[in-house]
């Protein structure tokens, strides 16, 4: 740790601050930031005061103006999210989406647990912006602290007049509920979510229609949004679209939490400025990551969470820009970037992804259900040194059936691979399946080597023998 | 046959009247009925349908989906150790032996004595602190196998503040009854909330 910049905060596990502006962490150097007093104290609820000054629509048109991208995983500008509500059907309701849980991703626990405030705020000036009349705050279940932190939060926030009955003094009226989850990954998906909370099995629901903005909670309009993405919206009420713009890129602006794990000198969550930071700057930069652990090569790296296809050297001076790393083939999705460093065993590596998508599938459709498994099944012989070369083939067929066509990957300018650019398609609801393959489909087609070595000298067997194996 | 204590009954009553329709508070029942007991019942599940309005069926259907809801009863803490990419890139492979060695039991077992049952869990949401557990669903960062043996140690005594499987938040959202706003069934609400009329915005 010596010798690296950046505060590491003791009251804050893994974050890290730097110089990069701070919208949604300014807090998180006090230790008493969750707190109604200290939130106060550093101009909490300014946002919510200006909102209420202004009529809904001018609310609404400052956040379509800030253009702030969904900080979930699909990066959807929040503003025009809110638009896609029919005009003249009510009620519409607010489901924040606190169910992080993909790996790699540490962000909104930390929101939750060290700005429980700036969070409700953001869910009261959404609510005033679209006439969304009932909230429901949805708290991964597996997340004790933040469940407390957000519940004394909304005690308080009741107690003083922020939430309930004529907020303020005025004719807004909106209740926040805390929500929880009880344990399923998939539920993250927005339509899953919305199962959820209505008191069933948490399953995707069938597209179209794609935005619950359209068919939600009870088959009314409602508002989807995550932790970070409504925990910026104090700030801008503030502060004003323009200055949030002025920071990061035209298409990316503001900032964006990202968490760094695995083989990094300083693993952390870091606030950097969206748009432009690059990889390099995240993980060799002496003021975040400081390089890799033990000064040792970089191998390969998730840049967006479980779900996204691996990067290599090749793309470290890509910036967090979605535009420019979808054609590169990946994606930025919830800011979760997983390193590995030259003594990974990348069979090994993808297996623990692998596994975790073929465990969470929810059933519902066939390809997930079965190939997920399936995957595992496969992946887990070849890394027990029991797979067989045909077993490399039979990944990619098993894929295929879950994302036909070519799937995305980044280019290996070194063999003369072409990038293939995201997104995939896809014979399933939502992107648990396609995500059991992304981890196998990376580690195969950038290490393809590796795989061999491990299968190298086994013979391939017959379909009865195979059958029999399984 | 009553399951809920008459405490736990009025808060489930309470919870129920926050939801525009009563299956909502499905899951908020369920942990309900985890935390009075450690784990969930027939009985409990029996009760839940009964304040729903719904069938114990559904219930269970819900019930048996989410991976905190424990149907057998399991140790007063449940050791979750998470066995994930970024986890696993840092050491979590062998958190989990020694964690079976030290208890004595392989992952998803619990100690004849009742007081831990060991889980390799997914993603716990903490992965720049690896490798982490969870006691009870609260973390414990960068966890080594020395580590490990003392937090063992310590919930073995009675000097910590981890409350017992099935307690999850142990603060209560509280509504003020001047404050609270109420719901409606989405069918009984069919104009714009007050404030979007005021200004002449119902679009």
């Amino acid at each position: 740790m010596t010798g690296i910049g950046g505060t590491p905060i003791p009251h804050a596990p893994g974050f890290v601050a730097n110089d990069t502006p701070r919208i949604v962490t300014a807090r998180f150097d006090y230790e008493d930031s969750y707190t109604l007093e200290r939130y106060e104290a550093t101009g909490g609820y300014q946002g919510l005061r200006k909102a209420l000054q202004q009529t809904p629509e001018e609310v609404h048109s400052e956040v379509r103006d800030a253009t702030l991208l969904g900080r979930g995983g699909a990066g959807f500008p929040a503003g025009v999210k809110w638009g896609f509500c029919p005009p003249g059907v009510w009620p519409r309701y607010l489901v924040v989406n606190g169910d992080e849980s993909e790996p790699g991703t540490y962000k909104d626990r930390l929101l939750m647990e060290l700005d429980p405030h700036q969070l409700i705020e953001g869910c009261l000036i959404a609510c005033y912006a679209v006439g969304l009349s009932q909230c429901f705050l949805y708290v991964r279940g597996e997340m004790a602290v933040a469940q407390e932190r957000v519940a004394k939060a909304l005690n308080d926030a009741y107690s003083a007049g922020y939430i309930g009955k004529n907020i303020l003094d005025t004719e807004f009226s909106v209740d926040i509920i805390l929500h929880w989850g009880a344990g399923a990954y998939v539920v993250g998906e927005e339509t899953a979510l919305i199962e959820s909370l209505e008191g069933n099995r948490g399953m995707p629901r069938l597209k179209p229609p794609y935005f619950p903005a359209a068919v939600g909670l009870y088959g009314q309009p409602t508002i989807v949004n995550n932790v970070e993405t409504l925990s910026n919206l104090p700030w801008i009420l503030e502060h004003g679209a323009e200055a949030f713009t002025a920071i990061g890129t035209e298409s990316s602006p503001g900032t964006r939490m990202v968490a760094v794990s695995g083989h990094v000198q300083r693993p952390g969550v870091y606030e950097i400025v969206n748009g432009t930071t690059t990889f390099r700057d995240l993980l060799y930069s002496e003021e975040m990551c400081g390089g890799i652990r033990n000064e040792n090569q970089l191998k390969a790296f998730v840049p967006g969470g479980g779900s996204a296809p691996w990067f290599t050297p090749a793309q470290l001076d890509l910036p967090f820009e979605g535009s420019q790393i979808g054609p590169e083939g990946s994606m930025l999705g919830s800011g979760a970037i997983i390193v590995m460093d030259e003594t990974t065993d990348i069979p090994a590596a993808a297996l623990t992804l692998t596994k975790f998508y073929a465990h969470e599938s929810c059933g519902k459709c066939v390809p997930c259900r079965e190939g997920g498994p399936w995957l595992e099944q496969i992946l887990r012989r070849i890394v027990d040194g029991l797979g067989t070369p045909r077993d490399l083939d039979l990944l990619f067929e098993v894929g295929e059936t879950i994302c036909p066509g070519d799937f995305p990957h980044a280019a290996v300018p070194s063999r003369g691979i072409e990038a293939v650019p995201f997104p995939y398609r896809m014979t399933t609801i939502c992107f648990v399946g396609p995500s059991a393959f992304a981890p196998i489909h990376s580690a195969l087609t950038l290490f393809r080597e590796e795989f061999e070595e491990k299968v190298a000298g086994n013979k391939n067997r017959t379909m009865i023998e195979v059958a029999v194996d399984v | 046959m009553n399951f809920f204590s008459e405490e736990n009954l009025e808060h489930a009553k309470v919870i129920i009247r926050r939801y525009p329709k009563p299956r909502s508070a499905m899951i908020p029942l369920l942990h309900l009925a985890q935390e009075q007991s450690g784990w969930i019942s027939n009985d409990a599940m029996v009760e839940i349908a009964e304040l729903l309005g719904t069938t114990s069926a559904e219930v269970l259907g819900t019930c048996s989906f989410y991976e905190m809801f424990k149907r057998r009863p399991v140790g007063k803490y449940v050791v979750n150790i998470c066995t994930t990419m970024s986890c696993a890139l840092l050491g979590a492979g062998e958190l989990m032996e020694h964690a079976e060695r030290r208890l004595g039991v392989k992952s998803g077992g619990t100690t004849a004595d009742g007081m831990f049952t060991i889980e390799g869990a997914e993603c716990q949401a903490a992965c720049t602190e690896a490798p982490c557990l969870q006691v009870n669903y609260r973390h414990r960062y960068r966890v080594t196998p020395d580590q490990f043996d003392s937090i063992v140690d310590e919930l073995s005594s009675t000097d910590h503040d981890v409350p017992d499987h099935g307690v999850l938040s142990q603060v209560r959202q509280h509504i003020p009854e001047d404050r609270f706003v109420g719901t409606a069934p989405p069918e009984d609400v069919t104009s714009a909330p007050v404030w979007m009329h005021e200004q002449g915005s119902d679009q």
